[in-house]
């Protein structure tokens, strides 16, 4: 670290999660569950089809697309034909492997996700415009989420002092 | 490599502050490390404290999670004892490496 990194430390962080892929919502879990582990006060705003990460029945079932995912790999290493993704079930079995791959590097369900950001302190939020637009209810979100807000809500969440907005 | 005078005890450093060997820790270390970072030390500490040392004797790399089922404390307890970063803090105190795990 040099004197500008040590004299600017990150003191917040919010994290906007607005897709529902796997990896996506993971990798918003890890950046604001690494911020509070080191720390910082960490808030995750959910929107679009982020929102599937807290919904109650769908958060331990989310998946890595196995069609139009170029970056896909067969366990060799070379590219997974276009085809391959097409056959019923594959997306589902991606899917598991990666958990399982996860689970072994100590990494989560989302839900017991969840659980450790916010027993660190941080703060999970859904967004007010994609709650109306799914039709939820607050009932169908975990127990976790401690409001929905509006984007200006979010902003002042989201504001302060060395405070990061990182969108995943 | 640093050096540094802990509890009148002289010990090798990392730049961090970690313990290079964790064989040259002691409990009056552990307390003089824990003053440097605000906490004082109780029973519960320590019982996370040896947990900690336990894992890694064992070569286990360590996460909070582990840490949350270990039976000795649970994630909130974990954040509670150690406020502001509880595994780096808790692995400095207990004169093990810095850890490098994402969770």
């Amino acid at each position: 670290m040099d004197n500008n990194e040590k004299n600017h430390k990150i003191k917040k962080v919010a994290v906007i999660c607005a897709k529902g892929n796997l990896e996506d919502v993971y990798a918003s879990l890890v950046l604001a569950n690494g911020a509070v582990m080191d720390g910082m006060e960490a808030k995750l705003f959910f929107t679009f089809f982020g929102m599937d990460a807290i919904i109650k029945k769908r958060m331990n079932k989310l998946q890595t697309a196995s069609v139009g995912n170029p970056a896909l790999r067969l366990p060799n290493g070379a590219r997974m034909p276009k085809w391959l993704g097409m056959i019923p079930g594959m997306q589902g079995m991606i899917s598991k492997m990666m958990k399982k791959e996860m689970d072994k590097l100590d990494v989560p369900p989302v839900d017991e996700f969840l659980d450790m950001i916010t027993a660190g302190g941080g703060e999970i939020y859904a967004c007010q415009l994609a709650f109306d637009m799914f039709k939820l209810k607050k009932e169908d979100l975990s127990e976790h989420v401690s409001d929905i807000l509006t984007v200006g809500e979010f902003y002042e969440k989201a504001s302060g002092e060395d405070s990061q907005i990182i969108f995943t | 490599m640093a050096q540094k005078t802990i509890a009148g005890v002289t010990v090798d450093v990392t730049d961090d502050g970690y313990l290079n060997d964790y064989t040259q820790w002691s409990q009056d270390i552990a307390k003089e490390l824990a003053k440097e970072e605000g906490i004082e030390l109780t029973d519960k500490h320590f019982e996370v404290i040896e947990f900690l040392r336990k894992q890694y004797e064992e070569g286990t790399a360590l996460t909070i999670r582990k840490v949350g089922k270990s039976g000795v404390t649970d994630i909130k307890g974990f954040y509670q004892l150690f406020p502001g970063g509880p595994l780096k803090k808790a692995s400095k105190i207990a004169g093990i490496p810095k850890p490098t795990s994402c969770v």
